[in-house]
This record gives C-alpha cells, structure tokens and sequence, in this order.
C-alpha cells in the first residue's frame, strides 16, 4: 500500500453488525460489531470457547446466526434482499455467494482422495467453471508460491502438517477470494511446523488481501495484524492496534489472557 | 546401549555392541510345521474324496456343465443380479440421503421401509411381488383421490421377471440403505465442511467429496451383500423364473441326477463368486488411494521438510 492511497480510508469489506447466535440456550455470540476494511489483516484472539470459530463460521453461512447481520461487500450471504423482503437463500444462491471466501481450517481438511493438484482446482473448475488447463496453471502458481512446487501429484497424507495447511491455503486462494478466514490455521501443528505456516500467512497480509485470523500465534499478531480484537464470552472485550492491545491492553480479561499465552 | 557401528557393513566387528539384526533368521516353528502338514493333508483328502466318489457322478456333471439351458440359466440368474443389484444400490442411496437428511418426514419414511424390508422374509417378499394382482388387479397413476391419469393391468405387469426385480432390488435397497448410511457417516464432517464452504451444494459434494471416501467403507459389505444376492436370486425359481437353479432341477426332475445337477450349479455359483472377489480387491484398491498405507509409489514419500 503507498502512501497517498493512506490518505483516504480503505472501503469497508466486511461489516458485521450486532450478530447473535445460540446453541439451544448456550449463547456463544452475544452482539458482535465489527467493520473490516479491503486490505485489513485483522487477528482475533480470546480463551477458548469465546465463540471466535462460531464468529468466523457465521461469515459464511457455514453457521446461520439468530440475529443481526454480516455484509460481505454487498451480499448478505445465506440471504436474499428481493422487493422489500429478505428471504433465506437457496442452497445453489449460498454457494454462488461464498465464491469470493476463501477459508482455511484448523484440521485443513484436504480432500484425502485427490492429490494436491486435484485438490486446488476442485472447486475453479468443478463449481466456478474455469477451465482446467488455466485452472492447474494459476494451481502450480499457487503451489509454488507456498514452497510446494514438487508436491502437485502427492496425496494429502504423504505431506506434513505444516506442507497439508500450506496446500490449504492454495486451496482457498485458487478461487481467487477477496477475503480469506483463518480458523487457528497452526493449533494442529507441531511446533516446528507452525513457523512456514506462519510465514505463508504473512506473505499473504503484506500482499494485500483481507483476512481475518483466528490464531493464539500473539507474534503472528504482532507482526502481521493491522488491527488486534479480542474476544470473551462472545462479546468483543477490546480492539485495536497490535501496538497498543498487545502491549498496553486497557481490559482486565485481555492482560489475563495475554499473561497467559506469551 | 548399542554404539551404531559407522562404517555400516553387515558385520559387527565388536560382539559387545550387540549383534546386526541384517543377520537375523526365525527360529524353525515344528508345531507351526506340524500343523500345516496335517492340515493340508486333511483337505487332500477331503478333495479326494470328493473327486473319487462315484456318487458324485462327476461325468453327469461335466455332460451338463455347459448345457444350453444351463447356460440360459445362468445368464438369467446374472442378469437378475446385476439389475437389482443396481437398482438397489441406486434405491438405497435415496434413502441413506433421506435417512441423514434433516428432514423429519424424508428420514422417517426411510427408515419405516427400513424397518419393513428387512423385517420381512425375502421369500414372502417375491411371492407378494409375484401375487400383486390379487391385491390391487390395476396399476394407474392418478391424482391422490383424484381423477386417473393412466393405468394398467397388473396381470399384464407382473411376470415372474418383473416380479424377482422387483422384489430382489426393494428388499437389497433396505440393506443398501444401512450400509451406505454407514459409509456417509464414516466420512469426517469437516470434509463436508470444507466442501461447502467452497461453494459445493450438497449435490456435488457428496457426489465428488463425500460418496468416493465412503466408498472405503461401502465396498467390502457391498461386495457380501452382491454375493448373497447371487445365491438369493435362486429364491426366485419358486416364482417360476428360470434361473440357474431353476434350470437345474428342470433337469434332474427328468433324469432323476440330483446331486451331480446341483454340483453343476455349485461350480457355477463358487465360478462366478471367485471373480467378483477378484474384482472387489481391484475396486478396494481403486478407492484406498491417498491412504498412506495403500501407498504404491513410494517415490513420492516426501523428504522431511527443514523447518
Ligand atoms: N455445533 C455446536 N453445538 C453446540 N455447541 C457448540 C457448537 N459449536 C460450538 N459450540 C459451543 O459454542 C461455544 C463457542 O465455540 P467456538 O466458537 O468454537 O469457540 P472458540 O473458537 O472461540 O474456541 C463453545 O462453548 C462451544 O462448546
Ligand atoms: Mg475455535
């Protein structure tokens, strides 16, 4: 990002406004508000059960919310806003809205059945209709852009963890998103292991796409994180800059948490 | 502890750092010995006895073996498998979708025609099929408690062919159903997850993510369940269906060769068993890929990546 386009603020991407979800009389999101900006890589922190995967999942449409709203661009994904009404979305309308979200999951769920290669332009080409030649070219681009470039004919198990996420993370990126969501991308991870992750990762914020992380990685925040939140009890307790709420929190619940994790 | 011996020859020079276990041979195992022998010698017999015994009349047997009529015989019996084999597969997979769904009436549909196919005699099940115009004499398509669209004659409808399709192909969708309801379930969640959280509608993922891990699981009780239904088709002769069973005791009810005409069926039914577990190894094999411990190609074993 230059300078001069510093001056005007970003346009808002996601925007998030009271959201609400229960599971029968558990309530795991209590009210969330949150705008994220085209180009914003925001980190969400909180112990755990807080209700960021609920959050996150609730972005799109993986879990449906009982009240509120998210805005991703201009749809409303799992709803439709036709004539004054808003009606709940079809199952093939849903699909066509998460085109531009990419996500990645804790446990990376590859498909196990498909190589590498097979596996990144599943989706391009099977529901997006790219064609297959362009498709594997941009997937073997992709590849080598997460270090992977030898590994587009081996099965998902015959890789480590670290090199399964990373292929992961081409998956998500092969549908060309404009947002991706990171589901603590490295909990899975040997230790060794988390670091190439992490490093992909913020090839990918300093890149300029928009992502929102959900990560108990505080170094990944700090370095990588335009913005910190952190979540309790399904409530946002604090946000803003790394600098500030990794270093200074101002709530009582955000220093007890970071005592415990750094 | 053992110092690894560094010029890494076969031979270890100092007895003190233990022996290379490269050198290693079993132990000879005389009751495992033993026991093999007598064994084998037991089902030599058995064998021989079975080949040696006039009573067996293996002459009549190979005289009949390739028989017209037994050949017609097989082929129906064939032919019977493989259409209600199929059908209720494709059956089944309707109701393991409607069983898994959310949907209460879907689910509960399914597993009520679960419950009554599988609690219910295959035998009472044809002959049911095969007697249907006694209960309902037409068959039509109309509008429930309507008017009629089009209808036909049971009678004209229900031969003993349409009949043993029928029956054969509900009464394995029941069993299907379970079986691939298993398989579905076996398969991790976040697959489905994964799946559409990129943009998959429920159609595509099972078709392209979900049904070909589940098939892990689906194979080996499908490959029993086709086996049994080889054998099963043989229920149909009561419904005058000349299967191969059928077109046997067509045969000894003539000659009188009872024994030697069901060897005749024997060797055709364990003939036909015998390829299709061939054929089950090479599907299981088929859908085992990606399993690391499936692996064929251990070129593509990754080296271990410097962190
Ligand atoms: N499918 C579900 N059914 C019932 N409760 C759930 C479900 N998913 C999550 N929860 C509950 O919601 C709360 C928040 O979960 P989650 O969003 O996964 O938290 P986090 O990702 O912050 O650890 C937890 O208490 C969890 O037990
Ligand atoms: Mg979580």
């Amino acid at each position: 990002m230059t300078a001069s386009e510093k001056t005007s603020p970003d346009p808002v991407l996601v925007r998030a406004r009271d959201v609400h979800k229960a599971y029968g009389d558990h309530e795991v999101l209590k009210g969330i508000d949150m705008d994220v900006r085209v180009g914003e890589t925001v980190v969400i922190l909180g112990p755990s059960g807080s209700g960021k995967s609920t959050f996150l999942r609730c972005i799109n449409h993986l879990e449906a919310m009982q009240k509120g709203s998210i805005l991703v661009g201009e749809e409303q994904v799992g709803y439709v806003w036709r004539n004054g009404t808003l009606y709940r979305a079809t199952p093939s309308q849903i699909a066509r809205q998460r085109r531009g979200i990419g996500m990645v999951f804790q446990q990376f769920n590859l498909y196990p059945h498909m190589t590498v290669l097979q596996n990144i332009v599943e989706a391009p080409v099977g529901v997006y209709g790219e064609k297959r030649s362009e498709a594997e070219a941009y997937a073997h681009m992709l590849l080598k852009r997460v270090g992977l470039s030898e590994k587009a004919n081996a099965y998902p198990r015959q890789l480590s963890g670290g090199q399964q996420q990373r292929v992961a993370i081409a998956r998500a990126l092969a549908i060309r998103p404009r947002l991706m969501l990171f589901d603590e991308p490295t909990s899975a991870l040997d230790p060794e292991l988390v670091g190439e992750v992490l490093a992909t990762m913020r090839d990918l914020a300093q890149s300029g796409l928009t992502m929102i992380v959900v990560t108990h990685e505080i170094s990944f925040a700090r370095e990588a994180a335009d913005r910190v939140i952190f979540m309790d009890g399904g409530r946002i307790v604090e946000e803003g800059p790394p600098g500030r709420v990794l270093v200074n929190p101002s709530h009582p619940r955000t220093r007890a948490f970071l005592n415990r994790v750094i | 502890m053992a110092a690894i011996n560094p010029s890494g020859s076969a031979m270890v020079a100092d007895p003190s750092a233990g022996r290379d276990v490269a050198l290693a041979v079993s132990p000879a195992n005389h009751v495992r010995r033993g026991l093999t022998a007598i064994v084998l010698l037991l089902a030599l017999h058995m064998a021989w006895l079975i080949v040696a015994n006039e009573a067996f009349q293996w002459h009549v047997v190979f005289n009949w073996l390739f028989d017209p009529s037994v050949m017609q015989g097989l082929m129906v019996t064939l032919g019977l498998t493989v259409v209600a084999m199929v059908l209720g597969t494709v059956i089944g997979l309707v109701l393991a979708i409607c069983r898994l769904s959310g949907s209460r009436i879907a689910s509960g549909f399914a597993g009520l025609y679960i419950w009554f196919f599988r609690g219910t005699p295959m035998l009472v099940q044809l002959i049911f099929w095969y007697n249907l115009a006694t209960l309902f004499p037409e068959i039509a398509i109309t509008i429930p408690f309507g008017p009629r669209l089009i209808g036909w004659d049971t009678n004209a409808l229900i031969t003993p062919l349409t009949a043993a399709i029928v029956g054969l192909a509900l009464n394995e969708a029941a069993y299907m159903a379970e079986i691939i309801r298993a398989g579905l379930i076996s398969v991790d969640p976040g697959q489905n997850e994964a799946a559409q959280a990129f943009g998959m509608t429920r159609q595509r993922a099972l078709r392209r993510i979900i049904i070909p891990q589940a098939m892990r699981s689906i194979i080996p009780p499908t490959g029993n369940q086709l086996i049994s239904m080889i054998k099963g088709t043989s229920l149909v002769s009561v419904i005058a269906m000349n299967d191969l069973l059928y077109s046997v005791q067509a045969i000894y009810n003539r000659t009188f060769e009872i024994i030697p005409l069901l060897m005749v069926a024997v060797v055709w039914y364990l003939f036909v068993t015998s390829i299709l577990n061939v054929g089950q190894s090479y599907i299981e094999a088929y859908y085992a890929r990606g399993d690391r411990r499936g692996e064929v190609r251990p070129a593509t074993v990754p080296d271990p990546e410097p962190a």
